[in-house]
């Protein structure tokens, strides 16, 4: 039977298993926008291309599935390109379908042509530009596989007018996974099973990978049995729990004094899924220095990019960290109390001597209270997305996560304006779960507009605003790297959030008082509706710990203990 | 590290925008190609391109492994050092003079050239050789006057 263009694409993509595409019309996608009002495919419009990407990215990060995104030609295309870049750096299959002007016009500057395969080929994972009918079905497949397969990552697929107006035929195809998941070897199971044994200092160091490659189980596994404390990028936040006494929390620029120590004077270090960020390393000659160095990464390329392995596998790190954790059982692997007990109680005392902190004050809420606060009244149950800069710090720090796939952020490129947009893409993949993004008075103004989109579709999304008035987190390198010059720093112009929120339709909360901040959370959390929590929170209060850039991770500035206002 | 000219062979989809990707792997991180050549394979789906650049080992190691990563690459290899033949294809335009022709016939001669064409005055030069034979070429045929040249890069192919 033949069918339009049009009609294949959404054929292709039920085939796909897609059930939301988050969006936004135009001229070159009329015809795609034509199909979806007969078909049964749900489509959430949002109010800015960049919103849409991040919510397919958000609700990619929670569900697992690859996330969709509809745009049109040249400006809707360009919008999306942060989105996609945000995608790509995470690792956070998405297929993103743009409008493109008819074949004939490509190249000639048309009305709203921009070249997106161009802009966005390094920011991809792959792109297609489809000019032939006859390749579009199997091309949306390929697009498919692409995003999903191996490595995740954001996959674009350009599509021109004509294409979509003519007919042509269409067969699903379906692609094997062309590149078989390795099995574990068995040599170099064996020989992290006799490092594990000879290691009296070991410590886990897991990323998104763990997240991305559902092997969180067995990475708990592993802890357990072997009694090895576990520190996680930004990543790997969640995928083992905050609550658990061989928790160490996020390692780096701001992760905890423990962490930091332990990776510092650790002898072995299990590296699961992460890439060695130079916000993890610090100064990578100092990184780990006495540690025998595993990483298991599923992409050969982060393996030796930024630290070099001594022990190196590719490979799906849930194939492999089941491997490890069938040989102990069967070798009926336990670790002598003894053999640890010197290194946990090392740790420990690490843990007591600087514990995250912060001075609490009467007069001024302080951002820290209100995360905890936040954490006790969802009892750690909520999903978490951030904004970016001390707001995102200060979640990961003070929230602790039980479960993988809770917390969602920009990690790799830092996007500000992330946090919101990704919730609404969480809020439409759990409609019953509590959903909280985490903001800062910045950030918030980059996707604010989103809050019609949630508005439309009903969403019962919890704003909390830490309101410092200020891009907090450069006014603090201003503060401690250029003697307080706060250079353009400064947004105490803003709006009234609570009348902005009531506006579009949102219940609108502010707390100025530190008594006010339990009440404000406990009336906004229970609200079935959306909300928008603005809390006016210290205004100079800085992250801590912190590395300084380009200083060795056990160096580190604690703070906490003086008053900053 | 030290430094040096690596060769690579990729074997890749013959498709628009293959080369861009490619190139945008080196590129995108600052790395300069010193030379590239591409053509179809026997099989039209495939070309193959070799390309040359100046790279320490550990960086030669992540740019094959960012190519591969490339989902219209199937093959990278990095054929320096491994004895593969390879040659490069020089085209000198000289003007001819009553003074420099026989020289110049002397050179053609000695590097194994020979003359495309001849026009009036002019005359095209082709020579082919590895890169350091075509170099001495260049620096023999100099003091005679070059109007104008132009090279392919290397080509290069494994012996087995
Ligand atoms: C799109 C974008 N632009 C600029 C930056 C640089 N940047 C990083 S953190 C930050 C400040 C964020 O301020 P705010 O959202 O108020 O959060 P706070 O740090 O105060 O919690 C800025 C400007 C960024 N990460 N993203």
């Amino acid at each position: 039977m033949k069918l339009k263009g049009a009609q294949i694409l959404i054929q292709a993509l039920k085939q796909e298993g897609v059930k939301v595409i988050f969006g936004y019309p135009g001229g070159a996608v009329i015809d795609i926008y034509d199909e979806l009002y007969r078909e049964n495919i749900k489509h959430v419009l949002v109010r800015h291309e960049q919103g849409a990407v991040h919510a397919a990215d958000g609700y990619a990060r929670v569900t697992g599935q690859v996330g969709c995104v509809l745009v049109t030609s040249g400006p809707g295309a360009a919008n999306t390109v942060t989105g996609i870049a945000t995608a790509y750096m995470d690792s956070i299959p998405l297929v993103v379908l743009t409008g493109q002007v008819p074949t004939a016009l490509i190249g000639t500057d048309a009305f709203q042509e921009v070249d997106i395969v161009g802009i966005t080929r390094p920011c991809t994972k792959h792109n297609f530009l489809v000019k032939r009918i006859e390749d579009l079905g199997k091309t949306i497949h390929e697009a498919f596989h692409i995003a999903r397969s191996g490595r995740p990552g954001p996959v674009l697929v350009d599509l021109p007018k004509d294409v979509m107006q003519a007919t042509g035929d269409y067969e699903p195809v379906s692609f094997p996974d062309h590149a078989p998941k390795s099995s574990p070897v068995p040599s170099q199971i064996f020989y992290i099973k006799d490092l594990i044994a000879q290691s009296r200092r070991p410590v886990l160091l897991t990323g998104g990978g763990v997240i991305l490659g559902r092997a969180s189980e067995e990475l708990r596994r592993l802890a357990r049995r072997t009694m090895i404390p576990v520190t996680s990028t930004l990543m790997g936040i969640g995928a083992f729990p905050g609550s658990d006494s061989l928790w160490l929390g996020m390692p780096g620029m701001h992760g905890t004094y423990y962490a930091n120590m332990a990776i510092s004077h650790c002898d072995l270090l299990i590296a699961v899924g992460c890439r060695f960020d130079d916000r993890v390393t610090g100064k990578v000659d100092h990184f780990a220095p006495e540690a025998k160095i595993v990483h298991i990464d599923i992409d050969p390329s982060s393996i030796n990019k930024n630290v070099i392995a001594d022990v190196p596998i590719v490979g799906d790190c849930k194939a492999i960290l089941k491997a490890i954790n069938d040989l102990l059982e069967k070798d009926n692997f336990t670790v002598k109390e003894e053999e640890r007990t010197e290194w946990l109680r090392q740790i420990d005392t690490w843990k007591t001597e600087n514990p995250l902190s912060y001075c609490q004050s009467d007069e001024v809420i302080k951002p820290q209270f209100v995360i905890q606060k936040l954490y006790e009244l969802t009892r750690g149950k909520a999903i978490i997305t951030t904004e970016v800069g001390q707001n995102q710090m200060w979640a990961a720090q003070f929230y602790l996560f039980d479960e993988p796939n809770t917390f969602v952020t920009s990690g790799g490129l830092g996007t500000m304006g992330y946090g919101f947009p990704a919730a609404i893409g969480v809020q439409i993949a759990f409609p019953d779960r509590l959903v909280v993004d985490i903001a800062g008075d910045g950030s918030i103004q980059m996707n604010i507009q989103e809050m019609a989109t949630a508005i439309q579709e009903m969403l019962p999304i919890k704003i909390v605003i830490l309101n410092n008035g200020y891009l907090g987190m450069v006014r603090q390198w201003q503060q401690l790297f250029y003697e307080k010059r706060y250079s353009q720093t400064d947004m105490t112009y803003q709006p009234d959030f609570v009348k902005l929120a009531e506006a579009y339709g949102f219940m609108g909360l502010r707390a100025t008082k530190p008594e006010e901040v339990e009440p404000v959370l406990k009336k906004g959390l229970s609200h079935p509706g959306p909300v928008l929590m603005d809390f006016r929170v210290a205004r100079e209060e800085c992250v801590y710990p912190m590395v300084r850039p380009g200083a060795p991770i056990h160096e580190m500035t604690l703070g906490s203990r003086e008053m900053t206002n | 590290m030290e430094k040096k000219e690596y060769t690579l062979s990729l074997l890749v989809n013959n498709k628009p925008d293959v080369l861009a990707r490619v190139a945008g792997v080196l590129g995108g991180r600052g790395y300069n190609i010193e030379t590239l050549c591409v053509d179809a394979t026997l099989d039209p789906r495939y070309s193959k391109i070799v390309l040359t650049t100046i790279q320490d080992k550990s960086t030669i190691n992540k740019i094959e492994k960012q190519l591969i990563k490339l989902h219209d690459v199937h093959k990278v290899t990095d054929i320096t050092d491994t004895g593969a033949v390879s040659r490069e294809l020089l085209l000198v335009r000289m003007k001819l003079t009553e003074k420099n022709k026989a020289d110049i016939a002397l050179i053609i001669n000695s590097f194994n050239g020979r003359v495309v064409t001849m026009n009036g005055d002019h005359c095209v030069i082709e020579i082919t050789g590895e890169k350091e034979f075509l170099e001495r070429a260049i620096e023999s045929l100099k003091p005679l006057g070059i109007e104008d040249s132009a090279r392919t890069g290397i080509v290069a192919l494994e012996r087995y």
